[in-house]
């Protein structure tokens, strides 16, 4: 038996035992999660940084900060999550119990990527031991140093629930020749079809986060200055390396170089003029994917930065201008430092220019005006859209991330998490009297009972209204009672007076 | 000539023909003619593809059509609007929320059994989603078949929403093409393909498959009255419903009283002659009839069993004393043979289940509340029904689908608009406060990395409930604020 085969398995056993469905069981887990990521924290920077050229600062603001809000959220919402969940009835089910009750799936995989190592790999991990599943963590081994630390996870959670199992393509594989109850992958559309095709032999049913080129226009009518800072900081930030990094600028001519100057201004603010020196300014992962971003530059015209270095991995910030869509940089999502402009005539054209590509798990516009806005969301499609600013809908955990079409399907953090990883399975819990009710819909059948059918079928009861108009109506029974009470007193004080 | 109409469909999508949700609400106005206006026309061809008589296609099928199209009109408006979430420190200024959106273009898989409420039910909701559909119904139930090609032009769209008939060779096709969402009812094994299928174009899935749903009939209740109802919902159809209940597990000691009442049950439903009741359907043709009959081999007729083969009709039938490595118990019956498989207790009955796949309903009968509760905590399932069967159906907002080799996805009410449409995380944020920014703007530094910790982890309440009640406390203080001395 292969070592991934063992480790389902033991997941699999863990999980029939039971032990995973009390609610303190997974809120001892999740709190464990956190103990581990505090006592680790400087293994976790110190991986960060040798993997991605991460300042703690940022690992902590970029990875852990979100990750603990999530255990956070979780642990103390938990038993709401859990609970069952009431509907509203029909009439022949009036007095009956009908809810929707959430239920773990049972081994959950979590495949997760290399530029956010830990949140990626983790999040989806809160969302599976919240929900009373086991998991199997398959973190990248292209970050390999924070693939070192996570093997230390069975130091503090159920080891034989959680199981972790590091390697490359051939350990992937392998996992995903075995039986889930979920595949939650991170990662490029192209793998993605490769999970989906392997879930499909056992019916698992998926969640994948991938990625696309995020547009991102910018109007006329705004403040560019703004736009800027916040499109560099979205763009640079590790390196590039972010699935929802705004990809390319869409603009008009007239504001070309106003954007491109007040960006050199933002590089230089935020990372000074010599970037390769600057501690918070990150990599590129590897060699091969530094060869692949700089070969995107090749037949661009550089208008910032486009300098780099192989030995460390180190690419400038760049921005390319007068970026022709058949131009290499436009055929693939970029996934580094290069932001490349492409000059458009208008809003119209801007949006004919996102609806001929592949919806993209991001998409950003800016604009002072209401109805440019207006009109980029109704006419376009993409996981999130932000306006006026970049990356940060990631940080809402009310918000479900995730992308459509080509740039993924499903959803997480917070509460989609907790449902994602969950079957949510109705119930309808009725008792065996009443049993005169149901003559209308046994044989031998008339039209009589037909109509009773119908009629009991095809109303339905609104409870949450009836709810609603109850607590208008005592709310307003309480201010007839305090009036009439307020009034008869002020009568009362003026008899006393006379 | 699927790949044109696939195009053709999408093209239509693009021009945004389907967003304004007047016209939406047109489509299914017109859906809901369809169906009233041809009603007996539908009833015709369900009598010639399954023996079903009116009052039944009424009752399964048109009568859930129609709810769902109703429902789907009155309540659209609310279910399109954007949905406010909560937000943070961060986000308190900004505009948040998510906004369903249509897909694009949907392929509708349907099946023989319900030929008419599998396809329309998904439509409804492709429809009140916005999203084009292309509808592939069972070349088995072909008269249903022929008639939904002929009928759907003539009331909707027919450049938004077309009827492509054909085998299996026309359904390859179009499992070839690009579609934005595939719906799928049918059996585990063509799910499989049919994920499969979509995983090249990244497709998301509905499949509602099948499976053996297990009926467990505890000592403890009314049997005459759980026979009424488990023997309506297995026969029914002929049995060739996905959650019609497939066996029985019971313990010996009611084995027989069981099989008396049932036989009680069958007497009052289909009277001394099924073969001439006009309520009992037919097996939908000769191969299923040859393989439902072939799975009584091994086992013991405690009641009917009689069957003929020009009719495709088999009685309904009861079987006594199934073994669990009975070909009966290898897969779903999907006909109307009704094994009991005895067990010594709950226990034994939830480990039955649990050693085999998850199915897509489960029914339980008892009036002890410790059984039930014992047997929802223990097994899992797409649906349940205690103390009766189907009925989880009828309720619109159930989320009606399978977990496992049961399927994955869900639909019925505002579950299938939900299912097929996308919902898009909306931040829309203004160009003020760009001080509250510097936080996160490298360089990171500590006091930086505070000040963003403090925005980002506090969220905020939510207000309507803190209102009423601050109101009910505003009004209570006026109140006795002169009555106390």
């Amino acid at each position: 038996m292969s070592r991934e085969q063992q480790a389902v398995q033991q997941a699999r056993k863990a999980f029939l035992t039971g032990r995973s469905k009390p609610l303190d069981y997974r809120i001892k887990q999740l709190q464990n999660l956190k103990q581990f990521i505090k006592e680790k924290t400087t293994d976790i920077a110190n991986a960060m940084r040798k993997d991605l050229h991460k300042t703690a600062n940022a690992t902590q603001l970029f990875e852990i900060l979100g990750l603990e809000g999530e255990i956070n959220l979780a642990v103390s919402k938990l038993a709401e999550w859990a609970a069952p969940r009431p509907v509203n009835k029909n009439l022949l089910t009036i007095a009956d119990d009908v809810y929707i009750q959430p239920e773990p799936l049972g081994v959950v995989l979590i495949i997760g990527a290399w530029n956010y190592p830990i949140a990626v790999t983790l999040q989806p991990l809160v969302g599976a031991i919240a929900a009373g599943n086991a998991a199997v963590v398959k973190p990248s081994e292209v970050s390999s140093h924070t693939a070192k630390v996570l093997e230390l996870l069975p130091l503090y959670l159920d080891p034989e629930m959680y199981q972790v199992v590091t390697g490359g393509v051939p350990e992937t594989q392998e996992l995903l020749r075995q039986r889930f109850d979920h595949i939650f992958y991170t990662g490029s559309s192209a793998v993605g079809k490769l999970v989906m095709e392997a879930a499909a032999h056992h019916l698992t049913p998926v969640t994948l986060e991938l990625g696309g080129k995020s547009p991102c226009y910018i109007d006329k009518n705004c403040d560019i200055r703004i736009a800027c800072r916040r499109i560099t900081w979205g763009k640079y930030m590790n390196c590039g390396q972010t699935c929802i990094a705004p990809d390319y600028i869409l603009c008009e001519s007239s504001i070309q170089d106003k954007v491109i100057n007040e960006i050199q201004k933002c590089i230089q603010e935020f990372y000074t003029n010599d970037p390769k020196s600057f501690a918070d300014y990150g990599r590129i992962i590897n060699q091969r994917h530094f060869k692949r971003i700089m070969a995107l530059t090749e037949d661009s015209t550089v208008a910032i930065g486009g300098d780099s270095d192989e030995s460390e991995f180190y690419i400038a910030p760049t921005v390319l201008r007068d970026v022709t869509p058949g131009s290499k940089v436009m055929q693939e999502e970029i996934f580094g430092p290069i932001l490349p402009i492409v000059i458009v005539n208008d809003l119209k054209e801007a949006i004919q220019f996102i609806n001929e590509r592949e919806k993209p798990l991001a998409l950003y516009v800016f604009s002072s005006s209401k109805k440019v806005i207006k009109q980029m969301i109704s006419e376009t499609s993409s996981g999130a859209l932000v306006a006026n600013d970049c990356l940060v809908h990631f940080t809402i955990s009310d918000l479900p991330f995730g992308g459509v079409g080509n740039s993924g399907t499903g959803r997480y953090h917070g509460k989609y998490s907790f449902d994602q990883l969950s079957h949510l399975r109705s119930c309808l819990i009725k008792k065996l009297n009443m049993e005169g009710v149901n003559q209308m819909r046994y044989p031998p059948h008339t039209t009589e009972k037909l109509r009773w059918a119908r009629v009991l079928l095809l109303k339905q009861v609104n409870l949450a209204r009836w709810r609603q108009v109850a607590q208008v109506a005592t709310l307003a029974a309480l201010t007839v009672f305090v009036v009439q009470v307020r009034c008869s007193s002020k009568w009362v004080n003026v008899v006393n007076k006379s | 000539m699927e790949k044109q109409v696939v195009d053709g469909l999408r093209e239509v999508f693009q021009s945004g023909r389907s967003r304004p949700l007047q016209y939406r609400k047109q489509q299914l106005g017109a859906l809901h003619r369809l169906i009233t206006e041809h009603q007996e026309d539908i009833e015709q061809a369900l009598k010639q593809d399954l023996n079903r008589n009116t009052y039944n296609t009424s009752l399964f099928e048109l009568i859930s059509i129609e709810n769902d199209i109703k429902l789907a009109e009155s309540e659209m408006a609310d279910w399109a609007a954007p949905r406010p979430v909560k937000k943070n420190l961060n986000s308190a200024l900004d505009n948040v929320y998510i906004k369903p959106e249509p897909l694009g273009v949907v392929l509708i898989i349907g099946t023989w059994n319900y030929p008419w409420a599998m396809i329309l039910q998904p439509l409804v909701g492709a429809i009140a989603a916005g999203n084009a559909a292309v509808l592939k119904p069972s070349e088995l139930s072909e008269h249903s078949a022929r008639l939904m090609k002929e009928l759907l032009p003539l009331y909707l769209d027919k450049e938004m929403y077309q009827v492509v008939t054909g085998g299996v060779p026309e359904t390859q096709e179009l499992l070839r093409q690009r579609f934005d969402h595939i719906f799928y009812t049918g059996s585990s094994m063509v799910g499989k393909l049919v994920m499969e299928a979509a995983a090249r174009h990244l497709t998301p899935v509905t499949l509602e498959l099948g499976g053996k749903s297990p009926c467990y009939v505890d000592k403890n209740c009314d049997i005459a009255v759980a026979c009424r109802r488990i023997t309506w919902g297995k026969f029914a159809n002929c049995g060739q419903t996905c959650i019609a209940p497939d066996y029985i597990l019971c313990e010996p000691s009611i084995q027989d009283r069981i099989v008396e009442e049932i036989q009680k049950t069958l007497l009052e439903f289909y009277q001394t002659d099924p073969k001439s009741s006009p309520d009992y359907c037919r097996i939908i043709n000769t191969r299923h009839f040859d393989r439902v009959l072939a799975l009584m081999n091994e086992c013991t007729i405690a009641l009917g069993g009689e069957s003929d083969r020009s009719q495709c009709y088999i009685a309904p039938t009861v079987l006594k004393d199934v073994l669990p490595h009975f070909k009966i118990m290898q897969e779903e019956i999907f006909g109307p043979l009704l094994p009991i498989v005895t067990v010594n207790g709950l226990s034994e009955a939830i480990q039955f289940i649990n050693a085999r796949e998850k199915p897509l309903a489960l029914y339980v009968f008892s009036s002890d509340k410790t059984v039930i509760k014992r047997m929802l905590a223990e097994t899992s399932s797409g649906g349940v029904t205690v103390n009766d069967v189907l009925m989880h159906y009828t309720v619109d907002t159930l989320p009606f689908g399978g977990v496992g080799n049961s399927g994955m996805g869900r639909y019925h009410g505002k579950h299938t608009f939900d299912q097929l449409s996308h919902h898009r995380a909306c931040l829309i944020k203004s160009f003020a406060m760009e001080g509250l920014n510097d936080a996160r703007y490298p360089p990171l530094t500590a006091a930086r990395l505070r000040k963003a910790k403090f925005f980002m982890q506090h969220r905020l309440c939510s207000c309507s409930g803190i209102c009423v009640w601050a109101v009910i406390a505003t009004l209570l203080a006026i109140g006795l604020k002169d009555n106390v001395p």
